[in-house]
């Protein structure tokens, strides 16, 4: 399941997380977000205990966002050991979604 | 299983296609990577009859929600490949599953265009934007630019003022071929600034972010300008690609030749939307939809006629 991620969980949901995390940024008013949402989901399920998920809404948690410098939504960043390793801006289909997981 | 129907595209065409085939009775699955398609990007959509004002992505919700409530099989991915398999057709998933119909719908609608100049993509997510619906907020108080002069271009100004401190609208030609309600609304905000007949060259910054971009001309005695942002809306290229394959012939600015009932050149195969060349330059959610119910209906004189 994708987890709810904000400003006051993020370091340690994510940034401590043991294995690799695809947090999803993203806003209710986004309608590319809400295409993105259920592949990201989807890679939850078929990659689970490989990666981890989570989704943070850009609007509740502007801080997060604002420091790895997310100015387009939907983006999507791999965290791994504390520090982001890939990024993706703007609607993606699933295949370069996955591609993210399995360059790790 | 063979489909009678594969509906390729998942936007109000394809989204409508599939309403009537169910109607019908005509077994058939709706296929596209993005649910909702071009609409979703819409900030606000008040030329649909029945909405005063409604956001694209909510009203996209509510005809996939529509869609689903009729018993439509929906798949939400991308396709690789359309070959011809007799007297059938085949189309290949991106998780390579094959699937095969009887006809297809074709509303692969539209893709992005870019403005292919230096820093576009280098920028991109970095001040670089193709939806301002997603991303106005990013740019309170900062000043940006759209380019483009189309009624999306022209909605996006108009809610990109809402928070900004600036916006520029720079248009390669003159007048703006939005239509009037717009071109009177924006020229009503006086946060927007209208340039005509300019291009963007080039989009510059410090690698972290983007800082101004660089104009064909010079715009008050000056070819750069300071923008935070840059929005580009400049329409779109038809999603052609994929039914090369087929020899479905094309109009002479690549969009899917149909005659007036939605078939193409290709016996069994129809388009609708964005994609296919029946409603001229308006590319519109009710001229799409429209097209999704005439091309069901065709499918379903098709199938009859065995």
């Amino acid at each position: 399941m994708m987890l709810d991620l904000n400003d006051k969980n993020f370091e340690q949901e994510v940034l401590q997380s043991k294995i690799p995390f695809l947090v999803d940024f993203w806003a209710s008013w986004c309608g590319p977000c809400q295409m993105v949402e259920p592949i990201i989901e989807e890679l939850d399920k078929e990659y689970e205990g490989k990666i981890k998920t989570g989704k943070l809404n850009v609007d509740e948690s502007p801080q997060t966002a604002a420091k790895y410098g997310v100015m387009s939504i939907p983006t999507v960043i791999l965290f791994k050991e504390g520090k982001e390793v890939a990024r993706k801006v703007g609607f993606e289909n699933k295949e370069s979604f996955t591609k993210l997981i399995s360059d790790l | 299983m063979i489909y009678d129907l594969i509906i390729i595209g998942t936007g109000p065409a394809g989204l409508t296609a599939s309403l009537y085939a169910s109607r019908y009775q005509i077994s058939h699955l709706l296929i596209g990577s993005q649910l909702g398609g071009t609409m979703a990007w819409a900030s606000m959509v008040e030329n649909y009859p029945g909405f005063d004002s409604i956001t694209g992505a909510d009203l996209a919700q509510k005809m996939i929600e529509q869609v689903k409530k009729l018993g439509a099989e929906i798949k939400n991915t991308g396709i690789i490949e359309i070959k011809r398999k007799e007297p059938n057709f085949e189309i290949k998933t991106e998780n390579d599953e094959i699937i095969e119909a009887k006809t297809l719908i074709l509303a692969t609608g539209t893709q992005r265009q870019k403005l292919n100049i230096p820093g576009e993509s280098e920028y991109l997510g970095k001040g670089v934007s193709y939806c301002a619906t997603c991303d106005a907020t990013f740019f309170k108080e900062k000043i940006v630019a759209v380019v483009g002069g189309s009624n999306a271009a022209v909605m996006s100004a108009l809610h990109l003022a809402a928070l900004a401190q600036k916006v520029y609208l720079i248009y390669r030609r003159r007048p703006l071929r939005a239509d009037p309600i717009w071109v009177e609304r924006i020229q009503k905000e006086s946060k927007i600034e209208i340039i005509y007949e300019t291009n963007v060259t080039e989009i510059f910054g410090d690698n972290k972010v983007m800082s101004g971009i660089k104009l064909d001309k010079p715009y008050q005695n000056n070819q750069e300008l300071k923008v935070d942002g840059i929005f580009i809306e400049i329409g779109g290229k038809p999603g052609t690609e994929l039914v090369n394959s087929l020899r479905v012939k094309l109009d002479e600015k690549g969009y899917l030749k149909v005659k007036s009932d939605m078939s193409t050149n290709i016996p069994g195969v129809f388009a609708a939307g964005d994609v296919a060349n029946a409603s001229g330059e308006l590319q519109q959610i009710i001229t799409a939809a429209s097209e999704g119910a005439l091309a069901a209906n065709s499918v379903y004189r098709y199938l009859k006629k065995g």
